[in-house]
């Protein structure tokens, strides 16, 4: 499958109409669904799903945002009112598990939603990567090759810090056969990229240097040709800082559902 | 005889003090809001044994760790040796742990004065990594002259005290070898034979030499014990019950605010009715005494080590924010309505608070919610629930967010994503 033609995304609502019941959810995000690059993401975790068959919908237009940017910012009305529409809408469909595209929602449905009565077992999406690469189900043969390549991975804070997920995404990255790099900050000391909390829709308060400068400093320091992200916020801000270093020609940043794609030729 | 009877009425007044200064801390402690940390003992005290008796969040700075782990030691192990000095000083007798514990006791006395000499490499080591190292960690806005003085002050204190000992075995082991009065042979002084020779030969200048140290030293260590309260030192203590409370959850999980489900299920559902879950005075914190118990122990609990800061990206990128700051502040804060209700009364308000008095707007917009702070502190303070507290105070409460934050949650508000864009587009990446 190497067209999203072959890999037709089904909403629950559709599913539903064909009396039919997904495996799991994939929740893709306000990122996933409106940024152009995060988009490209969202399309790579769906090869994904479909190339090693697995059965999943999306809940299409009638998702919405999780409200951790507003719980973040301190808005807890805002927050939960999207919380409690999202689980009646989720739990009107009896979703027992769900992947999802972006760590931010991944947290805040997996630990914020049990309790306001939404109870799912979620994973993001490089769990459920490391999870199919350890069934075999999924290799990293087929597609391009990073043999040899240096890559090094940030971790996003929710993912890393925030609920102790550090190796999922470095098993994904381990089937390629490339030369993998840590920072000078990683794992439970990385760098946060400067988006979380809600900064990402406002201008940072008054310093020296954007945090993404500063992680773009880590990055230089690894001479990483690839950057491997896990998170559309993380993956803007990196990108950001990578453009404005000047170093769009020598760095690459790719999510790990992007590498995993790419590797596997989807 | 007169010297117990003065002994044991500075012992009394050192232990009275003490508790009366503690009390105001718990009482203090106590002005916070309720939290429920009763669940999971196992694991609690699990965490406890874990990161305060065994320390293993120190790691990540080894040679502080090492430093820290001497003085650390040496503290605990030689208050066995500030036992003997208590009852001694009450019953007036001399080494009174000697008879009984025979040659364990030369063994004990030994190893007290190896790890004195411990204690005072680490305390050397780090009053000259504090005023001449010039490390980044120990300056910033918050580290202002009491701070410095504080640490600068343990660290002397600590090396009078081990300096005391040391010389007051020195005297012991001469006056022994003299055969002179009550000092029977008893101890090892592998360190303090050395200093020996610089000490007089005559008997009654050793035994005022030892007489001196020895009421010096325990003196010195009740006066250290009435300083603990007034100072960032209080962590020896309180380290051990902040981290039983720990928050068990992963550091992602917010708290979602019970009193918001309320109002929010009303909303969703006319005909719900609410529990009744006590009185909410506001959301969110303007002052400390609408954080929790938890928040302003951890507040007490935090040595000023800096190391939330030093990893801050807020901080490390130049911003205002340190998360050491918002500890300290809530410290501050909290001791001067304390010390008003102790001055004033107990319905006394004084027209401050945390919010903009001590922690400024700038500061708590600058958070990232990185966590980086909470994985850092060597006693699981949490800053970052203190400035998420303020943050719902200034947006719920006040509407005072900044506007491009506005403008975010108008845009989830009607369409669903922090964005402006349509619910109806959401799917639209399926065509792409």
């Amino acid at each position: 499958m190497t067209n999203m033609e072959e890999a037709k995304v089904l909403t629950m609502a559709e599913m539903v109409a064909q009396g039919k019941e997904p495996e799991i959810l994939f929740w893709v995000g306000c990122a996933g669904s409106f940024d152009e690059r995060a988009q490209r993401i969202t399309r790579d975790i769906c090869k994904i799903l479909s190339h090693v068959g697995i059965s999943f919908a999306v809940l299409g237009t009638e998702e919405a945002c999780t409200g951790d940017p507003a719980k973040r910012a301190g808005n807890e009305f805002l927050f939960q009112m999207q919380a409690m529409m999202n689980i009646q809408v989720l739990n009107g469909y009896n979703i027992k598990k769900i992947v999802t595209g972006c760590p931010h929602c991944f947290n805040t449905i997996k630990n914020e939603y049990p309790g306001l009565g939404g109870n799912y077992e979620v994973i993001h999406h490089t769990q459920l990567i490391q999870q199919l690469i350890d069934e075999g189900k999924l290799k990293a043969e087929g597609g391009e090759s990073f043999k040899g390549k240096r890559i090094t991975y940030h971790d996003p804070c929710y993912l890393g810090r925030g609920n102790d997920v550090y190796e999922a995404p470095r098993k994904a990255l381990e089937v390629l056969d490339a030369d993998l790099v840590e920072m000078k900050r990683c794992r439970s000391n990385g760098l946060c990229c400067g988006a979380g909390g809600a900064q990402m829709f406002k201008e940072p308060e008054k310093g020296n240097k954007d945090i993404n400068i500063e992680r773009m400093s880590d990055v230089l320091e690894s001479k990483a040709t690839v950057v491997a992200a896990a998170c559309p916020f993380c993956m803007t801000m990196l990108r950001d800082g990578v453009k404005l270093s000047e170093k769009e020609k020598e760095i690459e940043v790719l999510d790990i559902a992007e590498i995993t794609a790419r590797a596997n030729g989807l | 005889m007169i010297g117990q009877v003065i002994f044991i009425i500075i012992l009394a007044a050192a232990i009275y003090l003490f508790s009366k200064n503690v009390g105001k801390i718990r009482r203090n402690i106590l002005l916070g809001r309720d939290t429920d940390r009763s669940d999971n003992p196992a694991e609690r005290w699990k965490t406890m044994a874990k990161i305060a008796l065994g320390q293993t969040k120190m790691t990540k700075r080894p040679l502080a760790a090492v430093m820290h782990f001497f003085i650390y030691v040496g503290f605990i192990i030689i208050n066995i040796e500030v036992l003997e000095i208590l009852i001694d000083g009450v019953f007036g007798s001399h080494r009174i742990f000697s008879a009984p514990l025979g040659g364990l006791y030369n063994l004990l006395i030994g190893g007290f004065e190896f790890l004195a000499v411990l204690v005072l490499v680490a305390c050397f080591t780090f009053l000259i990594r504090r005023n001449i190292g010039h490390l980044k960690r120990f300056s910033g806005v918050e580290m202002t002259s009491w701070p410095r003085s504080d640490a600068n002050y343990i660290l002397i204190i600590e090396i009078l005290l081990m300096t005391a000992f040391l010389t007051m075995n020195a005297a012991d082991h001469k006056l022994q070898l003299l055969n002179f009065g009550h000092y029977i042979k008893a101890g090892s002084f592998p360190v303090s034979q050395l200093i020996g020779p610089l000490l007089p030969d005559s008997a009654s200048a050793l035994e005022m030499i030892e007489r001196c140290c020895w009421w010096f030293h325990i003196i010195g260590i009740l006066a250290f014990l009435n300083y603990l309260p007034y100072s960032k030192h209080f962590h020896i203590l309180l380290a051990f019950p902040n981290t039983y409370y720990s928050n068990l959850n992963p550091k992602g999980k917010f708290t979602n605010m019970q009193s918001v489900t309320n109002e929010v299920k009303a909303m969703l559902d006319p005909s719900f009715v609410p529990e009744n879950t006590g009185e909410i005075s506001r959301f969110g914190a303007k002052d400390v005494t609408d954080l929790t118990w938890k928040n302003l122990m951890e507040a007490y609990t935090c040595t000023e080590c800096g190391r939330c800061t030093s990893v801050c990206p807020s901080n490390q990128t130049g911003k205002l924010l340190s998360p050491r700051k918002i500890m300290m502040d809530t410290r501050d804060r909290i001791t001067e309505v304390g010390n008003n209700l102790d001055k004033n009364g107990k319905d006394y308000k004084d027209d401050k608070s945390l919010l903009d008095n001590y922690i400024s707007r700038e500061e708590l917009w600058a958070c990232t919610t990185c966590n980086a702070c909470t994985e850092a502190c060597p006693v699981n303070i949490n800053p970052l629930e203190i400035i998420t507290e303020m943050r719902r105070y200034i947006v719920m409460e006040e509407s005072q967010a900044p506007a491009s934050l506005n403008n975010m949650f108008g845009n989830v508000e009607n369409n669903g994503a922090p964005w402006k864009y349509s619910q109806a587009d959401r799917f639209n990446w399926k065509d792409l």
